[in-house]
């Protein structure tokens, strides 16, 4: 099979308005991705299902990912000349910015008909809160049709021109997306004799209904962050 | 003629009616007569046929299938978000749960993924236990799978008795080496956990080795049967190009005709240097899918033989595999491999901290299931029951 | 070794003749019993289960039912698809959120007497995916559970040593008097409030009148 390299430079040769990157994959497994465009996403996946040399016609995984908006902060050193005459010094500067978060469908993509694979293309949405859309596949594989739905339930993220898209595993009812890193459960605390974890985070908001913390026989199991004292 | 006139002793039954076809009324035809309404029948999630809490909306004119909605969820365990906030080790016995069935392969899966994404390399006398695990486990699998197929057509029990017979022998087995019958928890990034004594080789050996005389008296029931020929024969056709595009995988897919079997394209643990043959269906229908099960027990016996009589000497746990403080670079790896009902797959992103960033099941069970409604249109109802039975389906993959 | 302390035993036989006086009767072609010992007696050998296997403990109670365990000798084979039919309901397998309003349906719909075992981890606390958003911590937060059993899963025979115990629950139940067997009150409930699919949760995420969480003992 064709490198990624190759492939992409096929597909921007092909559709030249399309915008194709290659994602690089940092680990020991070297899984490259193509980072694909949402608006021309459709037309690509078409071409990669049809053409001779690839047949990718079964597509094996859809999978949602969640990256929350991140706050990096940058040091910056300048040097700055000693008014009193002496020698420079260096003064750090931080500046803290946010790069935005998005959400991201992932499929694997491999070929029945001349057995190779994968190649992975992801799709990113513009940012976690009202711009969630992105164009459905399983007009192209009907493999993506229960997986999508998945994603939508748990994510959040609303799939064009998906034929049925409702949720799947959660009920109807149902309002938030559970997979998403800020999802935050229902605060349903049971007693336990050996709190841990967050159970102890619950365990001490709801101290007034529990004296399970005085008396010397229930101490936690894990020692006790700065920032969870009472 | 009015029908009251038809004897039900007369030999001229297929002669023909007052109205429809040579063959007698349709159901078209009875419905425009006496217009009735269709019928919408919630299946499950409580229901006989033991597959567990799936549910299927099921919408019947008379006793066809018009529209079928299957639906999930009822088995929603949350596996992936508690995957996120658990070590990578601390996920596999997760992983037992997800297809409890065949957990010895599932672990296999997510051991193969975390290997993937870590470079982690694994000593050939675990890659040899690996195999010889999961293909008892196929074995315990699709025999507990014709078992429960003949339930759904009708023959209470006994085939499932005889079917757990077996299971009981191969769980045994698997008690005895890793301490639990179902949930095993056997497999490590880096090998295995136990093991096994030569008495536990000699014992598996002969179960092996005896395993043919049981797949000959379970045949000799049950396929020539002639009701269960024309309770499965032409029923839920599956037609190979949809298959592949519905991402089906496993005895379903390859009872189509379509060669694929990832013990063999993607050559994963030891599997290349062993010699065996892939069946493939010819029809598509429920007959062939029940015959790959039977098939493919044959070849996994002749893979457990091989692998018995090679097996080597040597550790079953890489010497440089960390087991505690274990953090994997930060990355992502997709590993899959052929388990008893399809492909399962681990995909796993890693940003370098002990619990994985995202953790996700390629579910095969969820994913044969895209064309059941498609295989079910224009059956009757008990159809339906036994064409969900010849997917193979374990709830707890399903919803995760 | 003799124990001094005799314990209480949890399930006493019903009937005031003690076993030793049945037994000389029997010896003399007499057999002497209460109506309530005969109608517990044949309730407690032909306990018909309701088919409900939820997940992986489902396959053990499959397991139970085989030849090798044989569930059979204690009368309990028929395994009813219809909840109308059985008088017990053995819960196996993690019940989540999404099929809780469905168990308490099916619970309703079981007349009485029934019982109900919550077998393995899950039904009993929410087991290994307590954490779960759709996880329900245990089915003793809608309908009362006669009898648990710990495991994950409880072996085929953990199973029929629960049945067991249910069988000497079921002996020692009495049919009149202050502490009457729950089925011949009227003033307590047989069928039990459904939940609803919330936004976020069940509403109500547990019946209080059914379960209520432990307290913590207070150690001075």
């Amino acid at each position: 099979m064709e490198t990624l390299e190759q492939i992409r430079d096929r597909l921007v040769a092909r559709f030249p308005s399309a915008q194709v990157t290659l994602v690089t994959n940092p680990g020991a497994a070297a899984e490259h991705s193509l980072l694909l465009d949402a608006t021309h996403a459709h037309d690509l996946a078409l071409f990669l299902r049809d053409d001779p040399a690839l047949r990718l016609d079964y597509c094996s995984n859809v999978t949602g990912v969640d990256w929350p908006d991140k706050e990096i902060t940058d040091v910056t050193k300048t040097t700055v000349p000693d008014p009193a005459g002496g020698p420079p010094k260096i003064v750090e500067s931080k500046t803290t910015r946010l790069q935005p978060g998005y959400l991201e469908a992932v499929y694997h993509l491999y070929s029945m008909a001349l057995k190779h694979g994968p190649v992975v293309i992801r799709m990113r949405t513009a940012n976690r809160s009202d711009a969630v859309a992105l164009p459905s596949l399983t007009p192209v594989w009907r493999a993506c049709d229960f997986q999508e739905r998945e994603v939508y339930d748990l994510y959040g993220i609303i799939f064009e021109r998906h034929p049925d898209l409702r949720r799947i595993l959660m009920w109807d009812e149902f309002k938030d997306h559970p997979m998403r890193k800020d999802y935050v459960e229902p605060d349903d605390y049971e007693w336990e004799p050996t709190a841990h974890g967050d159970v102890l985070e619950r365990a001490k908001a709801n101290a007034a209904t529990a004296e399970n913390l005085k008396g010397g026989n229930l101490q936690p199991e894990v020692p006790q962050t700065p920032e969870a004292k009472p | 003629m009015n029908p009251s006139q038809v004897s039900g002793f007369s030999p001229q039954l297929s002669a023909p009616a007052p109205f429809g076809g040579p063959a007698g009324p349709t159901v078209r035809q009875v419905h425009d007569q006496f217009h009735g309404d269709l019928l919408e029948v919630s299946m499950g999630p409580q229901h006989p046929s033991t597959h567990g809490v799936f549910r299927m909306v099921v919408t019947l004119d008379g006793e066809q299938i018009v529209k079928l909605k299957p639906v999930f969820g009822y088995l929603h365990r949350n596996h992936e978000k508690i995957a996120e906030n658990t070590t990578y080790l601390a996920s596999m016995p997760y992983t037992d749960r997800l297809d409890y069935l065949c957990s010895m392969s599932t672990n296999w899966a997510y051991a193969l993924a975390v290997e993937k994404l870590a470079g982690q390399a694994v000593p050939e006398r675990a890659q040899y236990l690996r195999i010889i695990m999961a293909e008892l486990t196929r074995l315990v699998n699709h025999s507990c799978l014709v078992g429960f197929l003949f339930n759904d057509l009708g023959t209470s029990f006994t085939p499932l008795l005889y079917a757990f017979r077996e299971r009981e022998k191969i769980i045994d087995l698997f008690e005895s080496l890793s301490g639990s019958r179902m949930m095993c928890n056997y497999q490590r990034f880096g090998g295995c956990r136990v093991d096994p004594t030569p008495e536990w080789i000699a014992a598996a050996s002969a179960l092996v080795d005896n395993f043919p005389r049981f797949l000959d008296e379970y045949e000799q029931m049950l396929t020539g049967n002639e009701i269960m020929l024309a309770r499965t024969q032409g029923i839920g056709r599956l037609d190979p190009a949809h298959a592949v595009n519905a991402g089906l995988t496993g005895p379903v897919l390859r009872a189509s005709g379509v060669d694929y079997d990832l013990r063999k394209v993607d050559g994963y643990g030891f599997y290349p240097k062993f010699d065996f043959r892939v069946p493939l269906g010819a029809h598509g229908d429920t007959y062939d899918r029940y015959m790959m099960r039977i098939l493919e027990m044959r070849e996994s016996v002749k893979i457990l033989q091989q692998a018995f009589k090679e097996l080597p000497a040597g550790p079953i746990m890489d010497p440089k595999a960390k087991l505690r403080g274990f953090r994997p670079k930060a990355g992502e790896a997709y590993g899959r491999l052929e388990s008893p009902k399809g492909e399962l797959g681990f995909y796993l992103i890693s940003d370098g901290s002990p619990n994985p960033y995202r953790y996700r099941v390629r579910p095969p069970s969820l994913i044969n299931l895209t064309l059941l409604e498609e295989m079910c249109l224009g059956h009757t109802i008990a159809d339906s029951v036994v064409i969900l039975g010849s997917i193979d389906i374990v709830l707890g993959e399903v919803d995760r | 070794m003799s124990d001094a302390v005799k314990k209480p035993d949890p399930f006493p036989a019903a009937g005031n003749i003690s076993d030793a006086e049945r037994e000389d009767l029997r010896r003399n072609g007499i057999l002497m019993t209460s109506f309530e010992e005969l109608y517990n007696w044949g309730r407690t050998n032909s306990i018909w289960p309701l088919q409900f296997g939820l997940a992986c403990c489902a396959i053990e109670m499959i397991a139970a039912a085989t030849a090798r365990f044989d569930i059979a000798r204690f009368g309990a084979e028929i395994f009813r698809p219809s909840p109308r039919q059985a008088d017990l309901m053995i819960v196996s397998g993690t019940v989540t959120n999404k099929m809780a309003p469905q168990v308490v349906r099916l619970w309703n719909q079981m007349p009485e007497p029934k019982y109900c075992i919550a077998m393995g981890a899950c039904a009993i606390s929410g087991g290994p995916f307590k954490q779960g958003y759709n996880v329900l911590k245990g089915i003793d937060r809608f309908i009362p559970v006669d009898i648990y059993i710990p495991g994950c899963p409880p072996r085929p025979e953990a199973l029929l040593n629960g049945l067991i115990e249910l069988q000497k629950k079921m002996k020692g139940e009495k049919l009149t008097g202050p502490d009457a067997a729950r089925f011949t009150r009227a003033d307590m409930p047989s069928e039990f409030p459904i939940p609803a699919y919330g936004a976020h949760d069940l509403e109500p995420p547990k019946n209080d009148s059914v379960w209520t969480p432990p307290k913590p003992e207070a150690k001075a």
